[in-house]
């Protein structure tokens, strides 16, 4: 069953824009990003977006639906309510380019300055044996598929572009956990997670675990664990003394 | 370090976001969870502080009001009144000169693990600073350093504030115990009854709180060398899905106990026996 559905999408470049409504035909069963494409092939040609795979899996077509950061591509258009208007604007934490597509080589950058995988003396190279146990707790973070939207959602740096050169932000936390928790590696990351990479700015209000379209738990189990590795290392006095800092490593 | 030097502050602003001027374009009912937490955590420190302060009505044999527990002040003699001999709260370390409410001396401890809780935390942060209220909706303040600078870096200390709740989470299973130590002899009241779940709430919340995930087990690089504190993580984890959950529930059967207690010791319940 097809039905006129009217969009508001934030259409405009660095220079400004505005909101611009479209009415485009929509069918039962489809997505944002359906539509959305739908309006460019109909009433407005020239609209930008970035999408790839249509499936969840690539983390393109990120944006801000109804205000609120989701995948266009997973997002039902059942979960409106009929006959409403769907605003769509681009990501609000990074520059943008144009209509709905967003310069996010802030997050490449922060890529950069992760550490490498430094592998131990016992293990020096792949492949490497490890127990299933052990391997579980990274498998979830490596579910990332760098959307962005735990990003973009992050107040620390969407309401204050000033933190942007003191906080990497929660998707490069499950990086830094990841690391950390992995029996094979062996650098010591903590500090500079906390005085270069801005953990500490983090107050786990969880709005990037809200957003995560892969369910990862970024909060409970990457965020809160590293800022309990730095208390280890930083603020624990009676861990230091008793020198179990050697305990993480166990 | 071997990171990659950190690229200058130019070289993370490419460009000016879209100017869209509304603080929020979410349409659902962002504001109800903010507002509820608000007024139930408001509505919990404002029975809290009266009943801290009123320094009257906290014990009625055998039961002895969680926010008075351990009575540790000489001022609070008068509890022992009464009270059978192994009553753990019954010691007057704290002299004669503490005048006020001997509640005000063990309250920091709980006020303290809650305060710093990693659950509270996202409640009030979100609730009463703003910051934010929820997702995707800006906050009104103009600078946000967190939890890297004082004094929110205090936040820190919350496992110290895990261990002396565990201390005091045994004191109120003796209190719990002792609730049912009548002075005709053992039985079981309602009273009982309050003072049990309210010691097993409490040690839900303590043992699902995040720290205590990270000492037993969240530390460890090789879960696969320490089999039983990786089974022992496991249950935590499991525990710690529900740890909001338990929070409040917690958070409010400790304040309908005392209300109980203090209800029976001011005459205006009788305490129903079962046995």
């Amino acid at each position: 069953m097809s039905y006129d559905l009217t969009l508001r999408i934030w259409r405009g470049d660095a220079n400004g824009g505005d909101f611009r409504e479209y009415v485009v035909q929509a069918e039962e069963g489809q997505v944002v990003l359906d539509v959305v494409h739908r309006a460019q092939a109909t009433v407005a040609n020239d609209l930008a977006v970035r999408w790839n795979c249509k499936a969840g899996k690539c983390g393109s077509c990120s944006a801000e639906v109804n205000g609120y950061p989701r995948l266009m591509c997973m997002t039902r258009l059942s979960i409106f309510q009929p006959g409403e208007t769907i605003t769509i604007t681009p990501l609000r934490t990074f520059p943008v380019i144009r209509d709905l597509v967003t310069d996010v080589s802030f997050n490449y950058e922060r890529a950069r300055q992760v550490p490498a995988f430094t592998p131990t003396a016992e293990q020096p190279r792949a492949p490497f044996t490890m127990f299933q146990p052990d391997v579980e707790r990274s498998q979830e973070f490596r579910k990332c598929i760098e959307c962005w939207l735990c990003q973009d959602t992050c107040h620390v740096i969407r309401d204050h572009e000033e933190n942007k050169p003191a906080f990497a932000g929660p998707r490069f936390f499950i990086r830094y956990a990841e690391l950390d928790m992995h029996p094979n590696d062996s650098l010591d990351r903590k500090k500079f997670v906390q005085d270069e990479q801005g953990l500490g700015y983090c107050n786990i209000t969880k709005c990037c675990t809200d957003v995560c379209p892969e369910h990862i738990k970024i909060t409970d189990n990457a965020i809160i664990p590293m800022k309990e590795r730095v208390v280890d290392t930083k603020y624990d006095p009676i861990v230091r003394f008793l020198g179990r800092r050697k305990g993480t490593k166990a | 370090m071997t990171a990659t030097a950190a690229p200058s502050e130019e070289r993370y602003r490419s460009g000016p976001r879209a100017a869209i001027s509304a603080k929020t374009l979410r349409k659902d009912r962002w504001w109800a969870e903010p507002t509820i937490t608000a007024a139930v955590l408001v509505s919990f420190i404002a029975y809290s502080t009266w009943a801290a302060f009123q320094n009257a009505n906290y014990y009625v044999r055998p039961y002895l009001s969680p926010f008075y527990s351990p009575c540790i002040a000489t001022v609070c003699l008068h509890a022992r009144a009464g009270s059978h001999i192994y009553h753990a709260p019954d010691v007057g370390i704290v002299g004669p000169w503490w005048v006020i409410s001997p509640a005000i001396i063990v309250l920091v401890v709980p006020l303290g693990f809650r305060m710093t809780c990693y659950y509270y935390r996202k409640a009030y942060y979100r609730s009463i600073w703003r910051s934010p209220s929820a997702c995707a909706v800006a906050e009104p303040h103009k600078r946000y350093r967190g939890e890297s600078r004082f004094p929110l870096i205090v936040q820190n200390v919350h496992r110290y504030f895990f261990y002396l709740g565990l201390l005091l989470n045994c004191i109120l299973t003796w209190d719990a115990i002792e609730s049912y130590h009548f002075a005709s002899g053992w039985g079981m009241g309602f009273g009982s009854l309050m003072l049990t779940l309210n010691a097993l709430f409490l040690w839900a919340y303590s043992l699902t709180c995040h720290s205590c995930r990270h000492i037993v087990g969240g530390r460890l690089k090789h879960f696969s060398r320490h089999p039983i504190r990786f089974k022992l993580w496991g249950y935590i984890s499991k525990g710690n899905a529900r740890h909001m959950q338990v929070a409040w529930v917690s958070l409010v059967f400790v304040a309908l106990t005392d209300l109980y207690v203090r209800l029976v010791a001011s005459g205006w319940v009788h305490d129903p026996r079962f046995f």
